[in-house]
């Protein structure tokens, strides 16, 4: 099927967000869809899988126009659309997820569902078990489901919003040589991504957008340079990559352990210093997001030893915000749900971040401090704009601006996940500035290149087993990509030790 | 944004226009005059000095009420329990008061013990609310809910037991206390206390200044809007709830020690009066705006005050009172639902 987007144009009060697209792609292309946050390319598709209503423009299938009201006028038409974040039920059993959407029928033929379900996965070769629970799937997993659901509708176009954030390496893997099998089967598979290594890896062609103009097309094999140029205007260059001199102990951990009700991590052993990073890696759910937690805290400790300083002054039981005191700080990943208070304004989380003395809000001084810190972390946003009007990456940068002046240990979850790579650079410019005054950071990230960066050494995790502290010189992308899958285990030498 | 305000009036006005027609239509299905009625309730609220002072007698505690819900509803906080907060501060000031009322303290004394015992009594059961959903993971409402009623069953077992009249104990309250130990009014005839009108004026004050102008205020709004990222940044989230509670407890304690001291000067069955569940209303009417509270509840004690005539005059309940208080909460909730759907979709999912 040839599918035409022609001239679609919206406005979002003063913002265009689409400003007059035309996109043709032939029947069986995987097309990727480029562009840093905010270019427009979730605007575009929402559009296309009847989410929102363009002001103008057209969608034709075969040069027949098409009136696509609703995303279930969407799937009735055969375009199915996955969003970044799968719209599925946690609380219900994988097939009666994969059921519920199904037209027809008062009493739902599950013995037939299952079956189709079971040959479904079979093609792709996809282990889902249809009586697990949605929530406990990892976001691959649930990836998974809802393209099988999308399919047994009757998909013609698949739509795929930023799909490889947050799944693992192998899990991406398993998702590119199914969206190659459906490709070559006749279907059309939109992709759409910022990040250029999954595009040039899986799509036939690309179109770029920025600031809701299409800028160019390509088609593979692509000139990266090109496309940076045409995603960003310019081409950005990786910061290089700086080694720290460790100073000071700042967090000991002996024999850590930790326990929920799916995973037992148990045997971690490590050691943080003034100035380092530490990286830590693993497939999501294999334990590390309740380590780095540990380390802060906010969980529970089963058993081991969790330690500040360099005296080692014990810390299991106490409270984040007796870690606060010495100094640690966790940043989440979940920026509006767990880090910023949405309805508040950026200059009111200046005030609360800072404990002042004094009873009375001292508005005027507020104000200024807060014109300060956004011009620092150069925040395009007011000290009055409620935070939840800013983008995801002024959110991080929001974020990493309340951090306290004299932090000795940083926590970050995904410090850069679902931002561009302007963002992202930056992002790592001001947590590197802190290491160079003396700041640790340890931080979980499932962008496998973002850990080999960044990192002086690297921590990774496999189903609640933990490796030793590994030197990040001694790995590359490949190395690490089969530690987190769990190969290569027995062979981690003293070698390979930091 | 200037968008957005405009919008708020309109949806503002057309809550009003909505919530009078309403009443309207329901005044004249009963066949009266509509127009007759809402004369006679203005006539009610305001055709003498002496009912315009029973209004602000009315204010008072609905006043103070508003005062402490402001507080709890700030840190996101269902304080249905203000009703039995205020029965217990009545009991608690009718039990200091029958303790010293035949001592040889000075009259002014007694009743400021009875206040403070009041505000004693008052804190004590919204802390209690407040451990039952800290402690005990028992939401709120239903834990304010459930102590409503044991609060009222108390009172009605003091009433008819240890408290009771001389004699045969009746509906209609304990023995009352005696009149030097009535707080003191304007004047002989009036039954405006400037005492207790200070002390709701004072509430609402505090509870602006707090509000709005102090960093207590602050982190209490941030452990309403999203206490796991006010944890975060390093606020005491189960503190400022149970702190809140004790200050919405505090004022609702006060409005029940004045309701003992100043109104009926003896226990009753009703002595919470409904005012919990109408500044409740209020709060929510003014969307938590501690400066829009003190006129609104002024208003709506007018017309709790003038459908007092209604029965007599017209042959309609004094209830369409609440009638007309229940239609404008809801259609401005109603309305306020509907305006942030619209700017939500207007913005769409950039």
């Amino acid at each position: 099927m040839n599918i035409e987007l022609r001239g679609i144009t919206k406005r979002f009060g003063a913002v265009l967000a689409n400003d007059a697209i035309s996109l043709a792609v032939p029947p069986a292309a995987i097309q990727g869809i480029l562009g840093e946050n905010g270019a427009g390319k979730s605007t575009l598709m929402k559009v296309f899988s009847g989410f929102i209503q363009p002001d103008s423009g057209q969608i034709l299938f075969d040069g027949e126009p098409i009136h696509v009201a609703s995303p279930a006028d969407a799937i009735r038409l055969g375009i199915g659309m996955l969003h970044q974040d799968p719209l599925d039920f946690p609380p219900f059993q994988v097939i009666d997820d994969f059921l519920l959407g199904r037209p027809g029928g008062l009493i739902p033929d599950r013995k037939r569902a299952l079956r189709e379900f079971r040959d479904l996965s079979a093609r792709f070769d996809f282990s889902l078990s249809p009586e697990a629970r949605v929530a406990s799937l990892t976001v691959g997993e649930r990836q998974q489901l809802e393209i099988l659901r999308l399919l047994w509708l009757g998909a013609k176009v698949l739509i795929l919003d930023e799909p490889t954030t947050g799944i693992s390496q192998a899990q991406k893997e398993k998702l590119f040589a199914a969206l190659r099998k459906l490709a070559a089967g006749g279907m059309t598979v939109f992709f759409v991504s910022h990040k250029l290594e999954d595009v040039r890896a899986l799509c036939g062609r690309a179109a770029v957008l920025r600031q809701g103009a299409l800028v160019g097309e390509m088609d593979a094999p692509f000139d990266d340079g090109r496309l940076v140029r045409m995603m960003f205007g310019k081409e950005v260059p990786l910061a290089e990559k700086t080694r720290s001199s460790p100073g000071k102990k700042v967090l000991t951990v002996k024999t850590g352990a930790i326990d929920s009700l799916r995973l037992r991590v148990k045997d971690v052993n490590l050691e943080v210093r003034a100035g380092e990073t530490i990286g830590i890696a693993g497939m999501e759910g294999s334990g590390q997001d309740l380590f780095l937690r540990a380390c802060g805290g906010l969980v529970e400790p089963a058993g081991g030893q969790f330690c500040l300083d360099e005296d080692e002054r014990p810390m299991n039981g106490s409270t984040y915000h007796d870690y606060m005191r010495s100094g640690v700080t966790y940043l989440p990943a979940a920026r509006l749900e767990k880090g910023l208070v949405p309805g508040l304004s950026l200059s009111e989380h200046y005030a609360l971040a800072e404990k002042p003395r004094g009873v009375f809000i001292d508005r005027a001084a507020a104000a200024i401090r807060s014109a300060e810190r956004i011009a620092t972390y150069n925040i395009k946003g007011r000290p009055d704009s409620a935070v939840e009007s800013l983008s995801g990456g002024n959110q991080q940068r929001a974020l990493l601006s309340l951090l306290p002046k004299e932090a000795s240990l940083i926590l970050v979850e995904h410090p850069t996940r679902g931002l561009d790579i302007e963002s992202t650079i930056y992002i790592w410019g001001k947590l590197k500035e802190r290491c160079a005054s003396g700041t640790a950071i340890l931080f979980i990230s499932s962008d496998l290149d973002e850990i080999l960066q960044y990192s002086d050494k690297v921590l990774v995790f496999f189903a609640g087993s933990v490796s030793p502290p590994i030197a990040a010189e001694s790995l590359n992308v490949r190395r690490l990509g089969e530690l987190i899958g769990g190969i290569g285990w027995e062979t981690l030498k003293e070698a390979d030790r930091a | 944004m200037r968008d957005a305000k405009s919008t708020r009036l309109i949806f503002g006005a057309g809550s009003v226009v909505l919530a009078l027609a309403l009443t309207t239509a329901i005044i004249a299905l009963t066949g009266n005059d509509p127009i007759a009625a809402y004369f006679n309730i203005a006539q009610g609220a305001v055709g003498s000095p002496n009912v315009a002072a029973n209004v602000v007698v009315s204010w008072v505690p609905l006043l103070l009420v508003v005062s402490g819900v402001l507080f709890t509803f700030t840190v996101g906080l269902w304080n249905i329990g203000i009703e039995g907060q205020i029965t217990l501060g009545a009991i608690f000031a009718t039990w200091a008061m029958r303790l010293l009322q035949d001592s040889a303290m000075a009259p002014g004394w007694i009743i400021a013990a009875a206040v403070a015992a009041g505000i004693l009594g008052g804190v004590l059961w919204a802390l209690l609310a407040g451990a039952l959903k800290t402690f005990g993971g028992v939401n709120e409402i239903f834990g304010g809910l459930g102590l409503n009623f044991v609060a009222t069953a108390l009172n009605l077992w003091l009433i008819f037991g240890p408290w009771k009249r001389p004699g045969v104990a009746s509906m209609s309250g304990t023995l009352p206390f005696a009149e030097k130990l009535w707080m003191p009014t304007l004047s002989q005839q009036s039954r405006l206390a400037p005492v207790p009108l200070g002390l709701a004026l004072a509430a609402i004050a505090i509870a602006f200044m707090l509000l709005k102008g102090t960093y207590f205020g602050l982190r209490l709004k941030a452990v309403g809007k999203n206490p796991t990222s006010a944890y975060r940044l390093g606020i005491p989230t189960w503190q400022h709830m149970m702190l809140s509670f004790a200050l919405c407890g505090a004022f609702a304690g006060i409005a029940g020690a004045v309701q003992v001291t100043s109104v009926y000067h003896r226990l009753i069955p009703s002595i919470s009066s409904g005012y919990g569940y109408t500044g409740l209303m209020v709060a929510m009417l003014v969307n938590f705006s501690p400066a829009a509270a003190a006129p609104v509840a002024l208003f709506f004690a007018a017309l709790n005050v003038g459908a007092i005539q209604l029965p007599i005059v017209l042959k309609l309940d004094s209830s369409l009172a609440g009638v007309i208080q229940g239609f404008l909460v809801l259609f401005v909730l109603v309305g306020n639902g509907v305006r942030t759907r619209l700017l939500a979709r207007r913005k769409g999912a950039l």
